[in-house]
């Protein structure tokens, strides 16, 4: 089963990015949950959302406390939040930031991976808003769900000219990361 | 240049009864409205508080906001705890005291209506404070009594179909001594009106109109403009009620249009479809112009 | 057709297709996904239903009784506060035997005010005379309400089916929604017995003196321990009709070789079954009980399922302070009083206020009932806030 935690604050679409992911995954012929975990209606607080997928029913409903992957929506949640937290130590963590996951300076064994998510956003879509850019990110990176399963989950949720911002987000970051597989570090 | 100490920055923070560092979405209406309100009441109140946005974002255990004594208990009652406790200062002749019930759309004019007509009814001292954001937005904007003619809700997908209920009337005609409608960008106004409230033993009734940038639909930085457009287009009367007769009203030299407002929130975008206004602006309008009239602005 | 939604929108979509008349709607959380969802419905013409934004539950509730008591089929859903706002009318509907389906998004109650997920809520109201039915997830959540409209007016009670708030309503995960045309042909349309009707005069709501309340609070008793049998038929019609097994009075997992029995309602079965194959792996012999039906409560097939069972542990989502666990007292309760002797039954508190409860808790837990008879525990408790208090 594999398990992804998403951190970010309200208003950075982190339950839809969690919907989005597994409802691709759902596409692709798996089974996927995704839940949240957060308070009252707020913008700005720190939220976590879930995702599991696996290849048989997923029955268990606590929270993802051992994590494989990690999607930080926000790099600033860094330091209030504790979101390396049960990250497997061969994990995955994908950060919403401009630097280099070295210049980060996190203290894990996980693997580190940097993308500008919210400039991206703001370019493509316009609204800061960095969730289409991360799942991009994640699924060139780990190839657990196809692009265009992605593609077509986000083309259901946000019907119009949204939708195609969105994916348009999705694919420049999936092609930023496909580029720099073929690169020398940063 | 002088440096701001620690020192300075307590001396500062001192005066705010109500503490930074709370919760709310940035450019919150009630936020800023309960600032103005505790700060104006000083430090011999107590604060009453229905749940809702204001609670929530000022009381998480164990970091309340409250640099004043605070009491919540549940969403349909505060007007009913109010008297509680205004009950129980005069049985053991404590006081006097500020006591102030505070709650928005659902604790005033829904499913609090019964408590404050109760409370207006017997006679209390207790100020009521209304937060008016137009809709239940601490649950995620559903609409509420309060929510106008027209507004797009989560629960009125269509625009909402009813009048918004009028409640600084209803609460006059229980025959308190104090009503005042204010808004949250004229600060000046509406901590006169807080003071003068609590000058005046008896039931009193503050409504404030306190946007809401996420469920309005508008930037955080947008929210003490839209404040004057509700003025001005003459949506949203200000004036007060003493013993029964209105007086101060606020008068409109340079009327805008109803349009002006609401093309600025997103929960009136369904009435411009490809840009032109549909027949419900000018029912809106027609809604303004009957306000203008009423209360001679 | 297999849809990948939220189970506030399952639940929504599936109710719409129940054809309800009348739906009364006040805004909870977590259980505004439902209410926003049928609003929209509504709005867009796809649902032919009053749709009645109330000024509280306590209006929801009496609404919905209104409109019963005139011959519609009617719906409406609430949680913890809003639950028990409805308290009074929540008898009353009962009572007055009328056939509302509510869906409760179970939710902790205040004080402290808490949002998040447990079971407290609709346990206040268990003695009320309503049927309650508890989902393990949103496929069951889904299903059940079809179940419960046919159950309700096949049996003049009301029907509380309970799903749990964050957990399952604000959960994505694939879930079958059948077609239009099936939920007709499974559902017929509402008959009503006895409503307000000029044209069959009929008082509803009478007083009872002394002579006759007891009567019908009997008739009412009796009427909710003979509806086990509808519910388990309509169980069973719904799996020939929809080729799926759900609802139903109880459900087992593993359970004949099993050492050790857990007990257990709603969504936290899921987590339950994972623990027990894992154990299994260990080497380990661990059982599952599920309660669908809590009310009425399935007396005689809890004896059954755990006759043979000597170490049982019931896990719950509630308490009644004071005393200790609910569901564990109905389940001590189920065995004749010779049968009682040498057999354990420890009672397990969990996810109070939305606690998450791990597979490393309940690993806990199994170890220590495996030990010793555990008497009342709650588990995963943080000493440190506990610490400085004088307990």
């Amino acid at each position: 089963m594999i398990e992804i935690r998403i951190h970010g604050r309200g208003g950075q679409g982190n339950v839809a990015a969690a919907e989005l992911l597994a409802n691709a995954a759902f596409k692709d012929g798996k089974f996927a949950q995704a839940f949240p975990s957060f308070g009252a209606e707020r913008i700005g607080a720190p939220v976590q959302a879930f995702v599991r997928i696996d290849d048989k029913k997923i029955r268990t409903r606590e929270e993802v406390r051992q994590p494989g992957y990690l999607i930080v929506q926000d790099q600033y949640l860094i330091d209030s939040v504790p979101v390396l937290d049960g990250l497997k130590p061969d994990g995955l963590v994908i950060i919403n930031a401009p630097q280099c996951p070295e210049d980060l300076q996190l203290k894990t064994t996980a693997t580190v991976e940097t993308i500008p998510a919210t400039e991206i956003a703001l370019e493509i879509v316009g609204r800061p808003i960095p969730n289409a850019i991360m799942i991009g990110a994640f699924c060139a990176i780990t190839g657990l769900v196809s692009l265009e399963a992605v593609q077509r989950a986000i083309r259901e949720k946000f019907p119009g000219k949204v939708g195609e911002n969105n994916v348009a987000a999705l694919e420049r970051a999936h092609e930023i990361i496909r580029k720099r597989k073929g690169e020398p570090p940063c | 240049m002088m440096e701001t100490t620690a020192e300075d920055l307590n001396r500062v923070e001192k005066k705010n009864l109500f503490a930074s560092g709370h919760r709310a979405c940035g450019g919150c209406g009630q936020a800023l409205a309960a600032r103005l309100v505790a700060d104006a009441a000083g430090e011999n109140t107590i604060a009453c508080v229905a749940t809702g946005c204001l609670e929530i974002f000022s009381s998480p255990y164990p970091d309340p906001s409250w640099r004043i004594p605070f009491l919540h208990s549940l969403f349909e009652n505060v007007s009913a705890v109010a008297s509680g406790v205004e009950a129980a200062y005069k049985a053991l002749k404590k006081g006097p005291v500020n006591i102030i019930a505070q709650g928005g759309d659902g604790s005033t004019a829904d499913i609090g209506f019964q408590s404050i007509s109760g409370m207006f009814e017997r006679g209390h001292n207790v100020l009521y404070v209304c937060y008016d954001n137009e809709a239940y937005m601490n649950t995620g904007v559903q609409r509420s009594s309060f929510t106008p003619y027209g507004a797009k809700t989560t629960t009125t997908p269509m625009g909402n179909r009813t009048r918004k209920k009028n409640l600084p009337i209803l609460a006059a005609d229980h025959g308190i001594p104090y009503v005042a409608t204010a808004t949250v960008d004229d600060y000046r106004d509406l901590q006169r009106k807080v003071k003068t409230a609590l000058s005046i033993l008896g039931p009193k009734y503050l409504h404030i109109l306190a946007p809401c940038p996420l469920g309005w639909g508008h930037a955080g930085d947008l929210t003490v403009h839209i404040c004057r457009l509700a003025k001005a287009t003459g949506l949203f009367p200000v004036f007060e009620i003493v013993n029964g007769k209105v007086t101060n009203v606020l008068k409109i030299p340079n009327k805008k249009p109803v349009e002006e407002y609401l093309r600025l929130q997103g929960r009136y975008r369904h009435l411009f479809q490809k840009g032109e206004p549909s027949g419900m602006v000018a029912e809106i309008q027609e809604i303004a112009n009957q306000n203008i009239e009423r209360f001679n602005l | 057709m297999l849809k990948y939604l939220e189970g506030s929108h399952a639940v929504s979509q599936v109710v719409a297709m129940c054809r309800p008349n009348v739906i009364s709607a006040y805004p909870i959380t977590p259980q505004t996904h439902i209410v926003e969802d049928l609003a929209r419905l509504v709005g867009e013409g796809q649902l032919d239903a009053e749709f009645i934004n109330v000024e509280s539950e306590f209006s929801a509730a009496s609404v919905v009784l209104g409109a019963a008591a005139a011959g519609a089929r009617a719906y409406t859903t609430t949680t913890s506060q809003g639950l028990l706002l409805m308290n009074e009318v929540i008898y009353c509907i009962a009572g007055m035997r009328l056939p509302i389906v509510l869906t409760c998004a179970n939710r902790a109650i205040s004080a402290p005010l808490n949002i998040w997920n447990d079971q407290q809520d609709s346990m206040t109201v268990r003695d009320a005379g309503w049927i309650q039915l508890h989902a393990e997830d949103n496929q069951e959540a889904a299903d059940l309400h079809i179940q419960a409209f046919k159950i309700a007016e096949q049996t003049s009670l009301p029907i509380m089916v309970c799903m749990d708030g964050f957990i399952l309503t604000h959960a994505f995960e694939p879930v079958d929604i059948p077609e239009q045309k099936e939920v007709d042909a499974f559902l017929p349309s509402f008959k009503p017995q006895h409503i307000v009707d000029p044209r069959w005069p009929r008082a509803l709501g009478l007083y009872a003196d002394p002579r006759f309340y007891m009567e019908v609070r009997y008739i009412l008793h009796r009427a909710l321990e003979k509806s086990e049998n509808v519910i388990r038929q309509v169980s069973a019609d719904f799996a020939q009709a929809f080729g799926r097994e759900s609802g139903g009075l109880i459900k087992t997992y593993k359970l004949e070789d099993a050492d050790l029995v857990i007990v257990t309602m709603g969504s936290v079965a899921g987590t339950v079954k994972d623990l027990i194959d894992e154990l299994e792996r260990e080497g380990k012999n661990v059982g599952l009980l599920q309660i669908c039906s809590f009310r009425p409560f399935p007396k005689q097939e809890v004896y059954r399922a755990l006759k043979t069972k000597m170490n049982i542990v019931v896990l719950e989502k509630s308490v009644s302070l004071g005393r200790g666990g609910i569901l564990a007292s109905d389940i001590r309760w189920s065995f004749p009083r010779g049968e009682q002797k040498g057999r354990i039954i420890s009672s397990y508190i969990a996810g109070l206020g939305g606690r998450n409860i791990s597979t490393e808790s309940l690993r806990e837990m199994v170890a220590r009932v495996e030990k010793e008879p555990v008497e009342l525990a709650f588990l995963g408790l943080n000493q440190e806030i506990i610490a400085e208090r004088d307990l």
